[in-house]
Formats: structure tokens, sequence, C-alpha cells
């Protein structure tokens, strides 16, 4: 297959060089050319230096069409609109994203993107070698719902099961600090 | 109304500023907490230092109750992602995204942000609008994103110079709506014959640029 990684962290070029060795075809992008001394010599595949949030950058690099594209980058946002890239513009069929707040992981997975979570994969991994129960999270969430387009109202777009003005997942109903407002 | 500003740079400092001056209840989130104590001490207890592409911190400003969520961060990424989740996750009426990439635009939109505010197109647009180019200039997006208004300059060799307006082979989807001639805006009828000098302003589908262009303007004009 084709697959496409933005962010040559340890773990993209960890995922990249894997991937290469087992035969399938490899772009790995990073903003820092520096970062591809990560990649080990044996590595086969592509490496392109560029934004992995630019549209034109990821079209221009081949993208388009990838079987596979995931964001590793170290900003949950920039690999969350990476994915939403790949998918919506460039009709990648897989993507999956690294996200480290569980929260966003959770809700984007409603929409259709699969995200990873570390937080929760090292901590529910610790405690499993601790002998422990783990958080009972699992550490991916697939992406549920592929075939809804994003573009439709998101609260709609979610799942049947929670329609617009449901109350989503409770998120801590804190009271909000009220400005003080010169009218009323 | 209750609105959620995101991002505590000049622009969103001034807009929380003349939001509680208009008496607008106000909740301002800044992730960096040194420039949140300083916006603090100025404006009052109006500043929460979080992320505010953290759900949890959209939580605690209340987004579950806010109107409006103002995404005005300097990333453009941050900007989506706020208002995805503001969109999302708290059922948030209304999102508004400052974009700074200009091409980030449609994308924002495709994805389901409500406004895109974007200062670079502005300027963009403001300095377009002082070079004298026979050319068709882009005014405002409309709707959801698909309708423009746009305002075309009918110089010497304009085709529609001497034609009724129902005389014009329009695209379809196109509305010559309204001109412009000696600084006075007049509504345009089908016996409105056009002259030299009148500006048009048309509501029309994006993808009709090319046909208007050679309905209004014509050949291409060198810019004088």
């Amino acid at each position: 297959m084709r697959a496409v990684i933005v962010g040559c962290g340890r773990v993209g070029a960890a995922l990249a060089v894997a991937l290469d060795q087992a035969g399938h075809r490899v772009l790995i992008m990073d903003t820092s050319t520096a970062a591809f001394d990560r990649l080990s010599p044996e590595f086969r595949g592509e490496a392109v230096r560029g934004d992995g949030t630019d549209e034109d950058t990821l079209r221009r690099a081949g993208v388009t069409g990838a079987d596979l594209f995931v964001a590793l980058t170290e900003g949950d946002n920039r690999n969350i609109m990476a994915a939403q890239i790949a998918r919506e513009s460039l009709g990648v069929a897989t993507v999956l994203s690294k996200v480290n707040d569980p929260m966003r992981a959770l809700a984007y997975a409603d929409l259709g993107i699969a995200t990873i979570n570390r937080t929760t994969l090292m901590a529910d991994t610790i405690l499993e070698f601790a002998g422990l129960a783990g958080s009972g999270r699992p550490a991916i969430h697939a992406g549920r719902g592929h075939d809804h387009p994003i573009d439709v109202p998101f609260a709609a777009a979610g799942v049947a099961a929670a329609p617009l003005g449901a109350a989503p997942r409770p998120l801590g109903q804190a009271g909000a600090p009220r400005a003080k407002t010169g009218g009323s | 109304m209750f609105i959620i500003v995101v991002g505590g740079g000049k622009v969103g400092y001034y807009l929380t500023k003349e939001l509680i001056e208009a008496g607008h209840e106000v909740v301002l989130l800044e992730k960096t907490r040194a420039r949140a104590v300083q916006i603090s001490d100025e404006i009052g207890s109006v500043v929460l230092s979080r992320d505010g592409s953290e759900g949890s911190a959209l939580a605690e400003a209340g987004a579950n109750r806010a109107d409006v969520v103002a995404a005005v961060t300097g990333d453009d990424e941050d900007n989506l992602v706020i208002c995805q989740m503001a969109k999302h996750h708290f059922a948030v009426k209304r999102t508004i995204a400052r974009v700074n990439n200009p091409k980030n635009e449609l994308l924002f939109r495709h994805l389901g942000v409500d406004e895109i505010i974007s200062p670079t197109r502005m300027i963009l647009g403001s300095i377009e609008q002082d070079i004298p180019v026979h050319e068709l200039l882009h005014l405002a997006d409309l709707g959801s994103g698909d309708l423009e208004l746009i305002e075309a300059l009918l110089a010497e060799g304009s085709p529609a110079i001497g034609k009724a307006s129902g005389d014009l082979a329009m695209p379809e989807g196109c509305t010559l709506f309204a001109y412009i001639r000696s600084d006075k805006a007049q509504p345009v009828r089908a016996d409105t014959v056009f002259r030299a000098g009148d500006k048009v302003i048309v509501i029309g589908r994006r993808d009709c640029e090319e046909a208007l262009h050679s309905t209004l303007i014509g050949i291409e004009v060198e810019a004088v």
C-alpha cells in the first residue's frame, strides 16, 4: 500500500522504516530536514520537507489517493487538521491522527477521524506492567461513521444517537466566570 | 449575548474589550499565563489562562451555553479545532475563525466553521481595489460559501456597454442587481442600458466568474 506519515519524530521514523521494510511505499513529511536523521540508512521511501497542514504541499507531494495517512506531529491540532485535509480533500481512505488530549481524541473519532491517544496508551501500559487494571478506554478510537460527510453541522454529524441539542458527553459543567459588563 | 473569545493576542484583546463595552458577557481564553494575567489586570476577571482547544477549557469557560465562539489565535489549526470542538461537542450555534492562510478559507468552511475572517484576504482585497485593473472584484462571500458578491467596472471596450441588462447573456445563477453611475447606486432593471464607467454589482456562484468575465469585461485589457 501507499502510506503517508506526517511528522518524523521517533514514532514517525520508526513507523516509516517498519512499513518500508514490510514492502510498502512510504512517504514521510516533516517541516525540518534534520528530523529525517532519525530514519535508518536502509530507508528506501521518500522524505519530503513540508508543512503537513498545507493542502497544496500535500497535493504536490502526491498524497492524493494514498491508502493510509498517519499524522504524528507534536501538535494535536496540527494532526487533526492534516488528517481532515487528507480525508476530505485528498480522498485518503484511512487516516489516523495522534491526539494526546483524551477529550479531543474522542470528539474527533465521532467525526470519522480515527485517533490514537498517547496518554491513555502509556498510562494503561504502565498500569498493566504493574499488574493493575487500566482505564478500560481504548488507546485508538476508530473513526466512527466513516460515511458521513464532515461538512454538515458538526453536532448533527456526530452520530444519530446524539442529535443536535442533546447533551454531549459529560465534560464537567463548571460554572463559567461571568464577565463584569458595563451594561446589563 | 454570551461570547467566548479564544486567543489573547492583539485581535482577541481588542475584540474582548469592545464586546464588553457593548454590554456583552465575555470570557477570553489565553493559554500563555503571563499574557492572561496582563490582560486581566487591565480589563478585569474575564480571562481564563487555558488552552481553548482543550475540551475541558471550553467547558470551564461555559461553552455549553455560549451564543458565539470566536477563535482568533495566530494559528489556523488551533482556530479550526476550537471551532469544531465548540460546534460538535458543545452545540454552539455560531463559530467564527480567523484564518491567516487565505488558502484555508474553503477548507474551514467545508469542515463546518460558520464564519471565516481572513485579514490577509481583506488587505489583499483593499490593495486590489486601488489598482485600476479591468477585472472582476470580489467584494464578499455570501451564504454558505458558494456565492459571492462581485463588482465589475464596465470600461471602454466592455461588450455590455450600450446593451440593455435583459439582453446580456448572464451565466445561470448570477444576478445583476445594482449599478453605480456618478456615485449613485440604482437597481438594475431589464431595460437598464449600461454606459462606460458604470460599476455593476453581481451576486453569483464562484464557478461563474469566467462566464461573467466574458459578459461584462470582454477581452483581457492591460492595466492602465
